[in-house]
């Protein structure tokens, strides 16, 4: 085994940037790891894990690029490190070549800017936040681990001033047709939707522009705007703002369960809409009055989208969906080749919001699952890593990212654990999802196609059969194509329903006729 | 009056960008102006001295 590294000092390069180039030098011949990172303390303690440790790498800088390099032959490492340039080369964005540094520099250039888009790492992030809300701009802030104290400042400060913070941790927004992050091309039209779940904001709007209405804009607003820590700020702007939006005819509001004590108020904000309201609050048991609700409820995702479809409509929605004969028929075909040992579901999730949403529909009948993102009444994973029984896994979650693509982006670990699902004689059912989009994966089905086939194959060769039930959220106009990506996974025996609460209805009932 | 969110939402963005690269350049694609920042840590990835920085700017 030999190793090599570079320091490239005062190069700063983003940590999506990096991962792309440590996926493609780790795909050359004869490399067997690459790190691909800035000189933060943090990550010189992962480098320090893999064997890369000495004083000139502790000299590095959170502006200094360092690659290392794990390999068959010295040489290979060399021929890299050599002709690093051409790895690191990227074309710059904009018509013009100036470079700005700063964001005063970018405001010179365009001073009718009105929203900054902030995805830098965590320690940053605030202190840039809070230098374009002083500049009058609205922040989408897409970073995660930014400290709930900044978020608390951060909104208020942008209540006081009539801006709104979409974040942090906030993946998605569509503004007047616009996608920013992770966002779906959909059809424009009177349907505002403010959402504290990403991947939740994706599958509704893509559903509402499936079930034929569309979106006049998706607000994201960061996973924790509705904990009591933060009251629900950005929430509230957002209404607000919705409400006196010509475009918008129905509010949807979307999030995992609002704390204790903002959800009252949340409640008693949405009876006062002047428009109509439909609320998924995924999760939820109970809300604290329900005979004083004055908006629509919905349970699911997709339940959500055909309420405020119909609602901005007039008209019920016809759905492509499957009816309960023929799933009935559908679970018989499934269920005819599995052997008597295999009864388990197996869910492996690219969208957080999914995997918390098929935990909900299982509760409802009274199934117990696992997760490493447990719901209330639902059992913690002992070891993330494995399954056990019924086990729906996040593969988003934060320690399967740390340092890695999202599984949005690569498809790798999801990969490595649906293969490792296969091996297993009692799984019977692998429930997955495919999120297309901007900034999703180019071909999010065919990253996984050879791999379900082969845990099919797997199962098979044990004399059973493993049912493969998937969704994809999307719609016909994104990059990858919802009708492609449909048909691809149809063709390699895929069960495929029209939403991931179907996914995990269908799967549900399948289990419980083993 | 509207506010600057009401702005945004009538208007549509105009975006300046801090970060991510993929983020501006899908933006670009789809016809909004967009000006990327290139960012990179204040002093030099000196946290203390950013921070410094921070307070005297």
């Amino acid at each position: 085994m030999a190793t090599g590294y570079t320091i490239k000092r005062n190069q700063y390069f983003d940590s999506v940037f990096l991962m792309q180039v440590a996926k493609r030098l780790s795909e050359e011949p004869g490399i067997e790891q690459v790190a691909a990172l800035m000189g933060t303390e943090k990550n010189k303690g992962l480098l320090a894990k893999i064997g890369f440790e000495n004083a000139e790498i502790s000299s590095a800088a959170a502006n200094d690029l360092i690659i290392a390099l794990k390999g068959k032959s010295p040489s290979t490492i060399e021929v890299i490190l050599e002709n690093l340039d051409a790895w690191l080369f990227r074309k710059p964005v904009g018509v013009t070549k100036a470079v700005s540094r700063t964001l005063d520099e970018a405001l010179a250039r365009q001073p009718h800017a009105n929203l900054a888009v902030v995805s830098l790492p965590g320690e940053y992030a605030a202190g840039e936040a809070r230098r374009a809300l002083e500049r009058g701009l609205n922040v989408f802030l897409f970073s995660s681990n930014v400290p709930v104290e900044d978020e608390l400042s951060l909104k208020q400060y942008a209540r006081e001033r009539g801006l709104i913070v979409m974040g942090p941790d906030c993946g998605t927004a569509i503004i007047a047709g616009v996608g920013i992050g992770f966002a779906n091309v959909v059809r424009p039209g009177p349907i505002g939707v403010i959402g504290s779940t990403g991947t939740g904001l994706q599958e509704f709007t893509s559903l509402v522009h499936q079930g034929g209405s569309g979106i006049s804009h998706a607000i994201g607003t960061g996973s924790g705007d509705l904990s009591d820590a933060i009251g629900g700020i950005s929430t509230l702007s957002a209404l607000q703002a919705l409400e006196a939006d010509p475009q918008t005819n129905v509010v949807a509001v979307l999030s995992k369960p609002p704390g204790a004590k903002t959800l009252p108020l949340l409640v008693e904000r949405l009876n006062r809409c002047r428009k109509p309201v439909v609320a998924c609050f995924l999760g939820i048991r109970k809300y604290p009055s329900e005979n004083d609700i004055g908006f629509e409820t919905a349970r699911t995702l997709d339940e959500a989208a055909t309420l405020a479809t119909q609602l901005a409509t007039g008209k019920p929605v016809v759905r492509t969906g499957v009816g309960s004969q023929q799933v009935q028929a559908l679970v018989a075909k499934e269920r005819a080749g599995m052997a008597p040992e295999q009864k388990y579901i197996r869910g492996i999730f690219a969208g957080g919001t999914f995997c918390y949403q098929a935990q909900q529909v299982m509760r409802e009948a009274g199934l117990v699952v696992y997760s490493n993102a447990p719901l209330d009444g639902m059992l913690s994973l002992a070891d993330p890593l494995r399954s056990e029984a019924h086990t729906l896994v996040d593969m988003g979650a934060e320690m399967f990212t740390e340092g890695r693509p999202h599984p949005m982006i690569d498809a790798t670990l999801r990969r490595e654990r649906i293969l490792a699902e296969a091996q297993h004689p009692q799984v019977a059912v692998l429930l997955l999802d495919f999120i297309l989009g901007y900034n999703a994966s180019p071909d999010p089905v065919g990253d996984l196609l050879e791999t379900i086939a082969e845990a099919k194959l797997t199962a098979s060769q044990r004399g059973g059969y493993l049912s493969v039930v998937a969704s994809v959220c999307g719609t016909e106009t994104d990059p990858q194509n919802l009708r492609e990506q449909t048909r691809a996974l149809e063709e390699g025996g895929v069960v495929v329903l029209p939403s991931s609460a179907q996914t995990a209805l269908f799967s549900r009932t399948l289990a419980l006729s083993l | 009056m509207k506010t600057k969110l009401e702005e945004l939402l009538q208007n549509g963005p105009v975006v300046i960008s801090l970060g991510v690269r993929e983020f501006a350049e899908s933006l670009q694609d789809q016809g909004v102006e967009v000006v990327h920042v290139d960012w990179s840590p204040p002093a030099g990835g000196d946290a203390e001295m950013a921070e410094l920085l921070d307070k005297l700017l």
